[in-house]
């Protein structure tokens, strides 16, 4: 009974709560498996810059809806979004400053561009809806577009799974055989904003990146291959979405920060127990014949 | 196989508009053995990212016999690879199959056989389902051959594929690289060891930013020939001006 009342009665009893949860693991099933493919192609640091860098666009859609609106903020955060990772990509391309490089300097501008712009046309409380996201306040509307882009990021990354992981593994292999990495890369771009544009709404543009990152990392303690890292970022994830917001109702903290500490901790106890964790360090195991 | 030879016609390649290679000509006829050889920064990696399309000449043209660069057989450095990555050595080998398997078609049954008799072919019998993260170098090298063997390309490009790894199977793949010259195959290498080109390499290409010799391997890796390779800048000349020359150096 105490266990229904702690874990089930929360979202039996507010609709709200209920939407969050759809959100939160929705966000997560499809966070997880990009951001494992970000962080094998080392980008880790750019899916932070990314994350920064949807924030203008959702300040204009801000300012042109005249308020907090999910299409239009949505909308506005993915052009911006894609518009830096193409930048950052040309410029790499064209210059001597690697791609990290140009996405640090894109994504600060961005920064300062998007709170720029809804702190003059906007009050601190829809700056802070945007940097840290109010995920107990989605809509159906906003659970509709979570949901339905983390399908197509699943259904995008079962499709061009071959040429990605070829493109991870051996770019210079696939240039050869003439398979369109640049191509490639670019849809992976834009899942990777596609799923920064879903987080935002839920956990503000400064969190976003935070069910990508962690649940990946975690999924490289626990998983050898790279279907078993897509599942165990995808359920740990949706499973810091559900304890998070758990965690949020009975202890009257905040949503988002909770969602993102509870994926801290999975990662602090995975650093401690996966097979690959400091704990193996100090406990001898007797070794194999062969 | 090939018909036509692989042409390099006063091809410059540069960084910065210093020439890495400069105003090469030549050609690798169809079924030749052939080591590019030459000091560090000699620009023998560069001359296969151009004839593998990855960099433009400023200068000159390559003719590819009629091939297009995807129909090339191509194995890049090692150090070009995330071995990290978490693929099985299977699913590694099966990516030479791309030509018929494309980005998104299924992997049928007589590819899966090619594949695993690929890793036999390279003594990785029983390999399949291990990460490639969890071979040695020289298993890893093994791997990319077999992925070649699958390829099956008339033309085939290795750069360095014999660096940092064991005698054994550098003796190995060495054996695969005769067996794919006696199959009437062009097969080009980028080699340091000049004991190894000697005794498997009937040609060389010795290349110091210019070509040096290009031929017989006896003619070419001549004491005359490598000191003069030797004598090379290998880096460039900060205050060099505008090169005027017109024609191609043999």
């Amino acid at each position: 009974m105490m266990l229904y009342t702690a874990v089930v009665e929360p979202f039996v009893e507010y609709g709200f709560m209920r939407r969050a949860l759809v959100a939160s693991m929705a966000l997560g099933l499809g966070s997880g498996p990009v951001g494992v493919l970000l962080m094998l192609r080392r980008m880790s640091l750019v899916g932070d810059a990314m994350s920064h860098a949807v924030l203008p666009g959702a300040a204009i859609g801000f300012l042109v809806a005249g308020g907090l609106s999910l299409l239009a903020m949505g909308i506005g955060g993915l052009v911006a979004g894609l518009s830096v990772a193409l930048l950052a990509g040309l410029v790499s391309r064209t210059t001597k400053l690697k791609e990290d490089a140009s996405f640090a300097s894109f994504y600060l501008t961005s920064l300062a561009l998007g709170v720029l712009i809804v702190s003059l046309h906007g009050s601190n409380l829809d700056l802070l809806h945007i940097l840290f996201g109010t995920i107990l306040a989605v809509n159906a509307q906003a659970v509709y577009l979570v949901a339905g882009i983390s399908c197509f990021s699943l259904l995008m990354l079962a499709l061009v799974y071959r040429p990605l992981v070829a493109e991870c593994f051996d770019p210079g292999f696939l240039r050869a055989v003439g398979g369109m990495g640049s191509f490639y890369h670019i849809i992976f771009l834009l899942l990777v904003v596609l799923n920064l544009v879903a987080g935002f709404q839920a956990l503000g543009t400064l969190m976003a990146v935070g069910l990508m990152m962690l649940p990946a990392a975690i999924a490289q303690l626990w998983a050898r291959t790279l279907p078993g890292m897509f599942a165990v970022a995808a359920g740990c994830a949706s499973l810091s979405g559900l304890i998070g917001l758990l965690a949020s109702y009975h202890l009257s903290t905040a949503s988002g920060p909770s969602i993102i500490l509870t994926a801290s901790l999975i990662y602090a106890l995975s650093l401690i127990f996966s097979p690959c964790g400091a704990l193996w360090h100090f406990v001898k195991r007797s070794h194999l014949t062969g | 196989m090939s018909v036509a030879p692989i042409q390099f016609d006063n091809v410059t390649l540069t960084y910065d508009r210093h020439p890495a290679v400069h105003h090469l000509s030549g050609a690798f006829e169809p079924g030749s053995l052939t080591a590019i050889t030459g000091p560090n920064g000699a620009g023998k990696s560069t001359l296969l990212k151009a004839l593998m399309g990855e960099l433009t000449p400023v200068e000159g043209q390559i003719s590819r016999c009629g091939l297009s660069v995807r129909e090339l057989g191509y194995l890049p450095q090692a150090a070009e690879i995330d071995r990290q990555f978490p693929i099985t050595v299977a699913d590694a080998v099966i990516l030479g199959a791309w030509r018929q398997i494309g980005p998104f078609g299924g992997v049928k049954r007589d590819i899966a056989k090619r594949a695993q008799q690929a890793l036999a072919a390279v003594g990785l019998e029983g390999f399949e389902r291990r990460a490639v993260g969890a071979l040695s170098a020289g298993q890893f090298q093994r791997v990319l051959f077999a992925r070649l063997l699958l390829q099956d390309a008339r033309v085939i490009v290795l750069d360095e594929p014999f660096t940092a790894i064991d005698a054994r199977t550098t003796r190995d793949l060495l054996e695969i690289v005769v067996r794919w010259h006696g199959e009437g195959r062009t097969v080009i290498a980028v080699l340091h060891d000049f004991d190894q080109v000697r005794a498997y390499f009937p040609n060389t290409l010795l290349l110091a930013r210019e070509l040096i010799g290009w031929g017989p391997t006896a003619h070419t890796l001549t004491e005359t020939n490598l000191v003069r390779a030797r004598a090379m800048a290998e880096s460039w000349d900060e205050s060099a001006h505008i090169c005027t020359r017109p024609e191609a150096v043999q």
